[in-house]
Parts: structure tokens; C-alpha cells; sequence
């Protein structure tokens, strides 16, 4: 296999007309830091992320703190006709849950219906939340529950890629082994260009937004 | 895969008598190309982020051994591992001996279509793995082993009425009516097959150098329960689709979906970086990146290297009249429409593809909505050049272009032979003014009538006219 690293970097050399890029040009690249247009609005962000998310048919539900959001999943639960029961990441299983409410930091099975996950941001630009997975937000409660709750708050919410991103940096553990980007219900259009929510991942997606 | 390109011409006959495919394509340009327009009118830094792309991907061209090794340094830095294929061979043996090693039997797949141009699913079937397609388009054109006929549309040119009777022949009875059926039934059966996997196997749309993570943009969040429930997950990915920072991704995000499918965003864009960390609870225990070269080395420094800028987002196939006509399984091959038309030749030959390039009108609807402005009638134009070099051009079509040539330059011959055919034609077009039987050329009046001309040329017009 280091022959084949080796053949296809000498054909890229080759073709480019040089050998490996000396020290300081390869430097140069590793500093580079683009900067590119980004979509302009004036909208106040979490607006903006609100009309953008229930454009695709997810929904947002607002609360003032997370001392609320038991109240706001039993809301959602009778809504919909759910069982007491749901995968609850682990930052949020301390919450004053009701008695009868039994929950399981995850992973998510087959048989999952329901989700509670935190988010890591909410992008303006698109209206989407990211998610950073770890052992405190497994990545199968993003995409296997029917029904999946997510919770942002309001001062999460950034306006681009770039500034989303920059949180992904900061963490001391570095980025994510795995990063959702997640902007509604799942859809497809595979069947005559018939827009079809739930295709295999969540049929519903709602944001519980938290703070003013 | 197989190459059809060959038979180009039989099968855009067939293509053209279908009346399922033209239904099909008619519904995609409204959807797509609309869809696209409306979009776009609302961006006005459009225009400056498909510039800032095209710019982007020829810097990572110009510099793609440093990006390549350093996507490499990071993926292995997080726990990951990079495979070098040179060509499709390389590829399939790379993806073999890891479903080996891991006494693989389930192999689920997101789509693509680098997977689809190395052949990958039949070598894994010869193998003995079960590979199952978890995108719903692609699990429909492998149930009814077709290749796809869209880059991002795979199943296309089916209508509602086939899928049916492909599901109830895969899946057993009743056989469903609507979409949502159709869409709920695929749901529940590949469900269970996400759980089975031992390994899921995925394109990336971005491998970003300086994370080392490897990106998927999907609608049904299908590429993300086959990653995230096999326990290994591999990559299969051409080299060229490097790029230098997350910066950088935030720009082609902004320009892949409103590209293709006319939207904002598709539903879910996932970076990958590794394999599962200690204390976590799902995640592939895995990660494999399959670079993939198949010929795309070659193709830099010359002049086709613009080509290698194509993000795949299928644009050009949505604005193409000729794929609008004859659909993507026409081209023969895994890539449809004029990006198809420029990349078979080169992946698999002049010889076997010399209708592709002879294919197109040259309009330019393609080029004026690439996002990352590929030149695609302007290499289109190259690939006849090189046709006429090798002597692949039919030798009528040469000759016919020497005869005009000889009365082209000798313009008192040319302007008698346009009078007389300006006045043939008048005649034979008759008081409905129309050619049904075009003399030597029953291909082309086999399908249109040819509105003759009012008897002048031009050039007698202009002249009366300044009179």
C-alpha cells in the first residue's frame, strides 16, 4: 500500500512539475486561514434560526430555563402519544424528571422512540443545531429514536459555519469523533422527486430553545 | 462496472421511447432547476462564493500532495487509518481485506459514487457479503440491479408504479400506492440492516486536511446510521476531494445543496474524525479513509485539471437539455450528463466513449451554473480534438466536414450551393412548410419535422434589404 502512497504522490509531483514542497511553502499552506464570503443578513440571529429550522418542518419550542424541559418533553410526549420513556443524554438525566418517566443515557436501540439530547450550537445562517458526540451525547440518539428533542440555548446560538466551528476548536479534547449537523426531520426525494419526511432517521425533530 | 458508453446511440433511442423516463425527467427539471433559480436570486454573494470556490479547489490542486499527506498525518492522529488506492483494483482489494480481517458478513453502504466507479458491490457480492444500500434511490436501483441514473438522484427515471413492484417483489405483499408507503416500508427493512452491519461503507463529500475528518451531506440521514451502528467504518473517496480547512467547508456548504437539489441545506451534514473514543457508547470501532486515484493524477497539470474541481453536486446534469432528453443511463457509465460526458472518456477511454462528447449542443446551460465554474463545453470541445487526433471521428463525419470546408473557402461556390439549397429545400417543405423525410438524414427527421427555409438566404435578404 506505500506503493501505491508512493505512486500517486509522485504522479501528483510530476504532473505539477516539482518534488515535495520545500519546508517554509508547506508552512505557508498550514497558516493559511481563508476568508470567505459569508451569507449576509440582518436579521436578529435567534430569529433567523427559528424561521430557518421551521422552515423544514422541524419545530421550536421555547422555555425560560431547563428547570422547564421535563414539563416541555411531557408536553411533546402527549402530543404525540408517547410512552413515559426516552433515551436522556447525561448532562440533562439530573432534571426533576417525573416519576413515572423512565429514562437510559443511551445508546439508542431499535426500539427507541424518543430522544433528549443537549446541542453544542445553534447556526443562524441555516437555522440547524450541532452536536458533538461523546459519552455525554451518543451519536445514535441523533438518528435512530422517531422523536428526537433538542436542547439549545438561546446563547448558543452563533451566526455562521465559522463561528461554529471555532467552538469545535476551543474544546480541550479537540474535535468530536463525530459531528451532526442537523437542520430538521429526515426527508428523502428518492421517490419521484416526492419530498417524503422520515426516511431513515428522526420523523420529527423539535428544538426546545431555553432563555429569552 | 461495465462500460455501455458503446451503445450510446441505441440507448438514447430507447431512452427517448419511454415514456416513464420522460415523465421523470420532466418532474426533475421543475423541481431542480427551479428549485436552484429561486434559491440562488436570493444570495446576491453567489456569484463571489462559486468564484472563491473554483479558487479554493485550484489551490488544493496545486498543493494536493502537501493536503493529501497532511489529511493522512490527522486521520492518523485520531485513532484513523489511510489507504492509497491507484486504481480501482487497489481499492476493492483494500476494502476486501479489511471485511476480512474483520469476519464481516453485513455490509451496509450510504452512497458513493467513488464506490460505483470502482466496481465495489459486485466485488463484495463475489465475495460472499451481503452489501445492502441504505440511500433509498440507490436501494431501489439495487433492487433492481441498475446502475444509477443521477449523481444525487440515483433512481430518478423510476416512477412510483415500478417502485411498488420492485418492493413487493423484494419484500413480499401488499403492493404499496403512495410515497409514504414506499418510504416507511424502506425505512423499516433497512432499519434492521443498520443494526446487522458489521461494516458501513460511505463516500465523503470533504476530507478536510486540517482535522482529518471525512464529510457527508445527506437528507436522510442514512450515510449516519450506517457509519455510526457497523462496527468499522470505511471511507471510499477520490483524492481530489481534499480540502484545506473547516473554513473552507463552510464555503462549499454554502454553495453544494443550493447547487443541487435547490435547497438551503440538505438535512444533515456529519464530520468524521476516527473511530470511537474511550467512554463512548456508540461509534464504529474502526475508521478507514480509502483514497482513491483511478486515473485522476493523471488528469492533473493538463488540460482537463479544471475538471477535477467537481464537487458532484449534479447541476450540470439538472440544466442539461441532452440528459433532460435522454437520462443517465444513456452515458453508459457511472457519471451521467456533461461531467459524465468529460470524466468517462478519461477514466475508461477515448475509444470506448466516442458518442459522449459528440453529445452535447454546446449551449452552456452546464457551465453557467457549475458552483465551482468548470469550463465543461470547453473540455467537451478538447475531447473532440483528441478524437480527430487519434482518428476516433467516423470517417463520413470527417469527410462531410472536408467538403464544406472546400466550398466554405471559395465563397461564389458557397453562396450558389446555399441559393440552391435555400430553394430545395422551399419546395420540398411545401405549403406546410415543414421537412417530414429529410433526404440522408432519417435520424434526425425520424423524430421532428425540419422547418424549411422561405426560399433566400441571408445573404440575399441583407442585401435586398440595404437596397
Amino acid at each position: 500500500m506505500s506503493d501505491a502512497r508512493q505512486t500517486i504522490l509522485g504522479q501528483i509531483r510530476a504532473a505539477l512539475g516539482r518534488g515535495p514542497l520545500p519546508a517554509d511553502a508547506a508552512a505557508a499552506l498550514d497558516a493559511r486561514v481563508p476568508r470567505h464570503t459569508r451569507l449576509g443578513f440582518d436579521d436578529d440571529p435567534i430569529q433567523r434560526f427559528i424561521e430557518k429550522f421551521e422552515s423544514r418542518a422541524g419545530t421550536v419550542a421555547r422555555i425560560a430555563s431547563l428547570a422547564e424541559l421535563p414539563d416541555a418533553v411531557a408536553a411533546y410526549r402527549h402530543r404525540h402519544g408517547l410512552p413515559p420513556r426516552a433515551a436522556v443524554a447525561r448532562p440533562l438525566a439530573g432534571l426533576a424528571w417525573p416519576a413515572d418517566f423512565i429514562h437510559h443515557p443511551g445508546p439508542a436501540g431499535k426500539e427507541e422512540i424518543l430522544s433528549v439530547t443537549p446541542c453544542l450550537a445553534g447556526i443562524a445562517e441555516i437555522g440547524s443545531v450541532m452536536l458533538a458526540a461523546g459519552p455525554d451525547s451518543p451519536t445514535t440518539l441523533n438518528f435512530v429514536p422517531d422523536h428526537h428533542l433538542a436542547v439549545l440555548h438561546t446563547g448558543q446560538i452563533v451566526r455562521h459555519f465559522e463561528d461554529a466551528w471555532a467552538l469545535l476548536r476551543a474544546r480541550p479534547e479537540g474535535i468530536p469523533r463525530t459531528v451532526n449537523i442537523v437542520s430538521g426531520p429526515s426527508r428523502t426525494g428518492d421517490v419521484e422527486l416526492t419530498m417524503q419526511l422520515g426516511a431513515h432517521g428522526p420523523r420529527s425533530v423539535q428544538v426546545i430553545l431555553v432563555g429569552a | 462496472m461495465k462500460v455501455g458508453s458503446p451503445r450510446f446511440k441505441e440507448k438514447t433511442l430507447v431512452a427517448l421511447a419511454d415514456p416513464n423516463l420522460r415523465q421523470a425527467l420532466g418532474q426533475s427539471r421543475k423541481g431542480f432547476v427551479n428549485g436552484r433559480a429561486a434559491l440562488v436570486a436570493g444570495v446576491p454573494e453567489f456569484e463571489a462564493m462559486r468564484d472563491q470556490a473554483r479558487d479554493v479547489k485550484n489551490h488544493v490542486l496545486a498543493n494536493l500532495d502537501h493536503y493529501l499527506e497532511r489529511f493522512e498525518a490527522s486521520v492518523t492522529a485520531a485513532g484513523g487509518h489511510v489507504h492509497w488506492a491507484a486504481d480501482a483494483e487497489d481499492a476493492r482489494r483494500i476494502v476486501l481485506d479489511i471485511c476480512q480481517r474483520v469476519d464481516a458478513k453485513v455490509v451496509t453502504k450510504g452512497k458513493s459514487m467513488v464506490s460505483e466507479e470502482i466496481g465495489l458491490n459486485e466485488a463484495l457480492e463475489e465475495q460472499g457479503y451481503t452489501v445492502v444500500e441504505t440511500d433509498l434511490g440507490e436501494y431501489i436501483i439495487q433492487l433492481a440491479h441498475e446502475p444509477p441514473s443521477h449523481i444525487i438522484a440515483p433512481a430518478i427515471h423510476k416512477t412510483k408504479a415500478q417502485v411498488a413492484e420492485l418492493f413487493e417483489a423484494a419484500h413480499g405483499g401488499p403492493r404499496k400506492t403512495t410515497v409514504g408507503e414506499l418510504v416507511t416500508e424502506a425505512r423499516l427493512v433497512l432499519r434492521e440492516k443498520y443494526f446487522q452491519a458489521d461494516v458501513g461503507i460511505t463516500g465523503g463529500n470533504y476530507l478536510v486536511a486540517e482535522t482529518g475528518s471525512s464529510i457527508i451531506v445527506t437528507n436522510e440521514g442514512n450515510g449516519d446510521l450506517t457509519q455510526t451502528l457497523a462496527r468499522v467504518h470505511i471511507v471510499t473517496s477520490g483524492i481530489e476531494r481534499i480540502v484545506p480547512t473547516l473554513d473552507d467547508v463552510a464555503l462549499f456548504l454554502r454553495i453544494l445543496a443550493r447547487s443541487a437539489t435547490g435547497q438551503e441545506t440538505e438535512t444533515y451534514t456529519t464530520l468524521s474524525t476516527g473511530p470511537r473514543r474511550p467512554g463512548d457508547v456508540d461509534g464504529p470501532e474502526e475508521y478507514h479513509v480509502v483514497l482513491v486515484d483511478n486515473g485522476r493524477s493523471k488528469m492533473l497539470g493538463g488540460k482537463f485539471q479544471d475538471m477535477l474541481r467537481c464537487i458532484r453536486c449534479g447541476a450540470c446534469m439538472n440544466h442539461c437539455p441532452v440528459y433532460g432528453a435522454v437520462g443517465g443511463h444513456a452515458y453508459g457509465w457511472v457519471y451521467p450528463g456533461p461531467m459524465g460526458a468529460v470524466l468517462t472518456p478519461l477514466f475508461v477511454g477515448l475509444d470506448a466513449t466516442r458518442d459522449l462528447p459528440n453529445a452535447c449542443t454546446l449551449n452552456g446551460r452546464c457551465q453557467s451554473v457549475c458552483p465551482v465554474r468548470i469550463p465543461l463545453p470547453e473540455l467537451l470541445r478538447e475531447l473532440r480534438h483528441r478524437q480527430h487526433e487519434q482518428g476516433l471521428r467516423p470517417p463520413g463525419q470527417t469527410r462531410a466536414i472536408g467538403a464544406w470546408r472546400f466550398v466554405a473557402e471559395r465563397p461564389r461556390l458557397y453562396q450558389f450551393a446555399n441559393r440552391m439549397a435555400a430553394r430545395v429545400l422551399k419546395k420540398m417543405g411545401g405549403s406546410a412548410g415543414r421537412i417530414a423525410n429529410l433526404p440522408g438524414g432519417a435520424a434526425w427527421s425520424g423524430l421532428r419535422d425540419l422547418p424549411a427555409p422561405q426560399g433566400q438566404t441571408f445573404l440575399e435578404l441583407w442585401q435586398a434589404r440595404r437596397k
